[in-house]
């Protein structure tokens, strides 16, 4: 039993350091100084690299995060504490169908919510339509991280005294925090590699550019462009920026995990 | 101080099954009372309308009226005002797992927006000496979260909590069931010195335990209170023929 274990644990994983180790291998070599502080050089000339794109993805992502972790999280708590009847129902099976949908739909909508109002391309819209794609994640698995949490502390606060409000912002998601923080690193990493949504939304940039109104470049739309491309040295740092990707993501959900951790051992 | 209790015409309904029929009772201020009765007759859903824990399952109500001092229970009372003179003591330890020993005592003065460190401070540290659990945790009061704390311990840090907020009447429930002898003895002779500041309403299942502590018991069966004196009357000399059957272990 505990051998079919290992070897399962061992399947799950292969494929995950095999994609690492194949990334490190073509990537490693394209990544230099230069790679991390640059913008994209011309074609034809060498060099150059994706530091417009790293910096883009860091503002739509953070967009997102900002706009989809408490609307998510706002879900999953009305499903778990307040959503006990049919309209949580309703909410639940909408939530899971825009689970669903595919991604590159969801570009559409964001494309018609905010580039056609703007007209033009943005982070922001980048950005929302990355937290449309959180939002159901977020609020499923909050739902049932706070739904894990005994009815008995819930109780425990309200022989206090406690407010219903209060009990579940203080005790309640607080008891449920570890749960609620893997839910929202599960979407966050599920849509930091996204590229359709962002193909008519952030549009991507071959230069430096701060405003959140304005075309913005994005990792994945980078690597998608210079993947199809016919030049070897572009297709070098695709590779290169899906290492980049792939490491800003896991230092990401790895900060975020210590960071919570230690939160919660010293009581704040 | 504590406060006396008075109870008239309760019933109260899970849904359509009514649980408890035409309740009557006076508890008297600064007294132990104990309310005794097999599973499932309706002690519990009795406590739990005194400080309206009852109407937080869904389709759970309440008729008839209770008084607690001069507070008027189900009239014109927010239930989140009464619980904060009205303290509760559940069957299972439920320490809040996340806080530390010091936050869990503080929780329902913190939560309610009392920020004061010093007087906090001096509140845990009153509270934790009423529980009699402050020797055994006050060096660590920061280091350790509740959840830490043996069954016997997390079951005074629940009492400690309660007292936090400064009650005058404290609930009960079977604070004992899931605790050891030694445990529960510490809790009764607590019960013993809570009395002098408290009125405390204690639902048990050991009848040794209601003769010890209390100086009132009732008998409680299928939702109806058959019996309610003194103690000693009870367990010698009840005046219904059902309290005999019960505390003589007939049946039960």
């Amino acid at each position: 039993m505990t051998g079919v274990a290992i070897l399962t644990v061992a399947l799950v994983l292969l494929p995950l350091f095999a994609i690492f180790a194949y990334l490190v291998y073509k990537g490693i070599g394209s990544i230099n100084l230069a790679f991390l502080t640059q913008t994209p050089k011309p074609v034809g000339e060498p060099g150059g690299g994706m530091a417009n794109a790293i910096v883009g993805s860091m503002v739509i992502l953070g967009i997102a995060s900002l706009l989809g972790v408490p609307l998510g999280i706002g879900a999953g708590v009305f499903l778990s504490e307040y959503g006990r009847n049919r309209y949580g129902d309703i909410v639940r099976f909408v939530s899971d169908v825009l689970n669903g949908v595919p991604s590159i739909v969801i570009g559409i909508v964001a494309y018609g919510l905010v580039v056609m109002r703007q007209k033009h391309f943005s982070a922001l819209a980048g950005g929302v339509a990355l937290a449309i794609m959180m939002i159901p994640t977020i609020a499923r698995t909050t739902e049932q991280m706070l739904l894990l949490v005994p009815q008995a502390i819930r109780e425990a606060a309200y022989g206090l005294g406690v407010s219903r409000w209060r009990t579940t912002l203080s005790i309640t998601l607080r008891t449920a925090t570890s749960g609620v923080i893997t839910g929202v690193m599960l979407a966050f990493a599920r849509v930091a590699g996204e590229t359709a949504p962002l193909l008519f939304t952030a549009f991507g940039n071959q230069f430096w550019n701060w405003k959140t109104d304005q075309p913005t470049a994005a990792l994945s739309l980078q690597i998608f462009t210079y993947a199809i491309s016919p030049f070897d040295e572009w297709h070098k740092q695709a590779w290169a920026g899906s290492l980049v990707l792939i490491v800003l993501i896991v230092s990401a959900v790895a900060a975020v995990r210590l960071a919570v951790k230690h939160g919660t051992l010293s009581g704040a | 101080m504590g406060v006396g209790i008075n109870v008239e015409q309760l019933n109260a309904f899970y849904g359509k099954t009514q649980a408890l029929f035409d309740i009557n009772i006076a508890v008297l201020a600064n007294r132990a009372t104990a309310l005794i009765g097999p599973s499932g007759c309706g002690k519990s859903t009795f406590i739990r309308c005194l400080n309206r824990m009852h109407e937080t399952i869904p389709e759970a109500r309440v008729e008839g009226t209770v008084r607690i001092g001069d507070l008027s229970v189900y009239n014109g009372t927010s239930a989140t005002q009464l619980r904060r003179r009205v303290g509760m003591v559940f069957q299972k330890p439920n320490p809040f797992p996340t806080m530390s020993i010091y936050d869990n005592v503080a929780a329902g003065l913190k939560l309610n927006g009392f920020r004061n460190r010093k007087q906090l401070d001096e509140v845990v540290r009153k509270s934790l000496e009423s529980s009699a659990l402050w020797d055994e945790v006050k060096d660590h009061l920061h280091k350790k979260s509740g959840a830490s704390l043996s069954g016997g311990q997390q079951q005074r840090l629940c009492i400690a909590r309660a007292l936090a907020v400064q009650p005058e009447v404290l609930l009960m429930d079977e604070p004992c069931s899931a605790l050891d002898p030694i445990s529960t003895g510490k809790i009764e002779e607590l019960i013993f010195q809570l009395k002098e500041q408290y009125t405390i309403v204690i639902v048990t299942h050991n009848m040794q335990q209601a003769a010890r502590v209390a100086e009132f018991t009732g008998f409680f069966l299928l939702g109806k209170m058959i019996e309610f004196d003194k103690t000693e009357k009870i367990f010698t000399n009840p005046s219904d023929k059902r309290t005999e059957d019960y505390v003589t272990g007939r049946f039960g």
